[in-house]
């Protein structure tokens, strides 16, 4: 008798024709691709602290002025993305279309400021010698970590800037609604917490305390 | 970057494992959104196929252990390309070389292979079990026995598979803390492992069993599980892991369970669904040939090179008669390779059957089995849209072999709700 009372029950939900969830299809499949991506991120960030704990000589050569400030304007500019992404989502949802695209314009051009922040920081540290293979303060796995983790971040930060472009213009062309920009903010938001934890591992944790 | 000789074939190498992660990530993600949110009308998660269940914990594996491997890749890329060396120690010599390095850990590579890898043997074997259940219930006309225990069981199989990594290295320099509670995690994998085979067999116990080549390999299946299961528990003790690893056992282990077990598990699905696939059937007395010269084949395979192992045969070994002990040991080997030999040319039975039964077979009905799930009530092979824009709903469980007071002896999902239930 259990058994027949719990079918009924199923039959029940189903009969309302909901999804068992109410989470549609694209934001199941993005929220489970987040999921993984954390991983790659968990095992990347991982690997920085089991080669860091296991190298005797590795440097903590960042200085307040310049790296620090210019991490921190970063992670600004990428909370302010975080922000319009946001404001982009509400408009979605009230079904206003113009400031939907502009707020999606907003947040991809504060990606790709963050970019290219992060380009002339990486240009800096490569003039003062820091390479994939080398620097100048200590184990070569400095910059090896440096480079890897920060790439990784920044080449999804890019993606994002395609993806909200692509989205700004299918919303354009009426072609997407208010569900696919919010399971593209999702995307964002996600990178931008990726970000949070870059900020203190790579830059904060490598910052010279003086002897 | 690593060894002399290896050049760009090993990149490609490793690039392809990197799409292979992504293409998996992206197949994972959607077979797990289409079982959630996507079942026939009345499919209730209670009521899906342990197939169904099998591959939709496959696919949970798969989307928390592959980009894991990803980043693996991505950073011996970076060690093979960009010049790093994440996992060149320093000071290793390869071929009389000294390979230049800034000092990384191969036991990193370890950890971060071994969190994929061990989620991957389930990811290898949970679907060759979910064809197992469906089968043995098929064929043996009863429901499968705990149903709910088999679902909680691949569930707890699954999860467990994430905390057992260590275990492949005992031998890497792990402290034996680590190693004790790596061991004893592992071993708790025999509990929901043991529930699963109890459960099969009592689907077993009291069935009218029907031999047929595709239940044959079902109960091989359970078969090569239990041997190639119970050599595990030695190997996931850290005291008896140290004598035996690296010789022939854990070979012999792997490939009896991951190896032979999950084939089975193809083979039998193969068997079985083969009917659907193309609407015609295999032939059943080539098929049970193929099925007994493979089956005692492995096992004339595999049980002489457990034996091996325990007698010290090391794995990876090009020339075994350079060492004095293990020279008594060459006539196993001369079996072993011989029973290989027979055993991969029994599958060339397969192979003539798959294509004599794809234009010449018997056709098929739409339910040869007489089976009750949903793949059984639309033609073979399957039209467009697999129901022909029929909208199912679903009344019943998986398994309902031999219900009383049903018509026949199975009730399929799609039919109407019995009149004893009401």
């Amino acid at each position: 008798m259990a058994d027949a009372r719990v079918e009924n029950t199923g039959l029940q939900v189903w009969g309302g024709g909901t999804l068992p969830y109410s989470v549609s299809h694209i934001k199941l499949g993005m929220w489970l691709f987040i999921v993984s991506d954390a991983l790659t991120f968990s095992a990347l960030l991982f690997g920085y602290s089991y080669v860091r704990i296991a190298t005797p000589d590795w440097p903590t050569p960042f200085h307040f002025w310049p790296t620090v400030v210019f991490a921190t304007l970063m992670t600004a500019v990428l909370l302010s993305s975080s922000l319009t992404m946001v404001l982009a989502v509400n408009a979605a949802q009230r079904g206003d279309r113009k400031w939907t695209i502009r707020w999606i314009l907003w947040t991809a051009f504060f990606g790709a400021a963050f970019i290219v922040l992060h380009g002339i920081e990486w240009m800096g540290l490569i003039n003062q010698g820091m390479t994939l293979t080398g620097n100048p303060w200590g184990s070569p796995l400095f910059g090896a970590t440096f480079f890897g983790i920060t790439g990784m971040h920044m080449f999804h930060v890019f993606t994002g800037v395609v993806y909200l472009l692509a989205i700004a213009g299918g919303v354009a062309r009426k072609r997407f609604h208010s569900e696919h920009v919010e399971v593209c903010g999702l995307y964002w938001h996600f990178v931008d917490l990726v970000w949070m934890f870059v900020f203190p591992l790579v830059y904060l944790l490598s910052v010279d305390m003086g002897a | 970057m690593a060894g002399p000789g290896l050049g760009s074939g090993q990149d490609l190498w490793i690039i392809s494992i990197a799409l292979f992660c992504i293409a998996s990530l992206l197949g994972a993600l959607n077979f797990i959104t289409t079982v959630l949110n996507m079942r026939a009308k009345g499919m209730s998660l209670m009521k899906m196929p342990l197939t169904v269940w099998t591959w939709f914990t496959t696919a949970i594996l798969a989307l928390l252990s592959f980009p894991v491997l990803l980043a693996a890749g991505i950073l011996l890329l970076l060690d093979r390309l960009g010049g790093t060396s994440f996992f060149i120690p320093a000071g290793l010599v390869v071929s009389d070389t000294v390979i230049e390095s800034s000092g990384g850990s191969p036991i990193l590579w370890q950890h971060l292979f071994w969190f994929f890898g061990h989620p991957e043997v389930y990811i290898a074997i949970l679907p060759g079990m979910g064809v197992a259940s469906q089968l043995l219930s098929t064929f043996a006309r009863k429901p499968i026995f705990g149903y709910h225990a088999m679902v909680v069981a691949v569930f707890a199989i699954g999860m467990l598979g994430f905390f057992v990594w260590g275990h492949h290295m005992f031998v890497s320099g792990l402290s034996p803390f680590s190693a004790l509670v790596f061991s004893i995690l592992t071993l708790a994998i025999g509990v929901p492992s043991a529930i699963k085979t109890f459960n099969w067999l009592g689907t077993l116990w009291g069935g009218k069993i029907r031999f047929t080549t595709a239940m044959l390999f079902a109960i091989g299946f359970v078969s090569l599980f239990v041997s190639g299961g119970i050599t595990g528990l030695f190997l996931g003790q850290t005291s008896v892991d140290v004598q035996l690893h690296d010789t022939y056992f854990p070979v012999a282990h792997f490939h009896m369970i991951m190896g032979v077990a999950a084939i089975f598990g193809i083979f039998g699905a193969t068997y079985y669904w083969f009917p659907k696939m193309f609407g015609r059937m295999l032939h059943e007395g080539l098929g049970k040939l193929h099925f007994w010269l493979t089956f005692i084949g492995v096992n004339a395979i595999f049980i002489p090179m457990h034996l091996m192992g325990i007698m010290g045969q090391l794995r990876r070994y090009a020339e075994s008669t350079e060492f004095k002990f293990m020279e008594p040991l060459q006539p196993y080997q001369e079996f072993v390779t011989i029973a290989a030999f027979v055993t991969a040319a029994a599958q060339l039975l397969f192979l003539v059957n798959f294509c004599w039964g794809m234009f010449k077979g018997k056709k098929a009905t739409e339910n040869p089995w007489e089976a009750t799930t949903l793949e059984w009530i639309t033609a073979s092979p399957p039209p467009h849209d697999n129901f022909g824009g029929r909208e199912l709903v679903v009344n019943h469980a998986a398994y309902e072999y031999g219900v009383p007071g049903a018509p026949r002896d199975y009730v399929m999902q799609t039919d109407p709700p019995l009149e004893s239930a009401k």
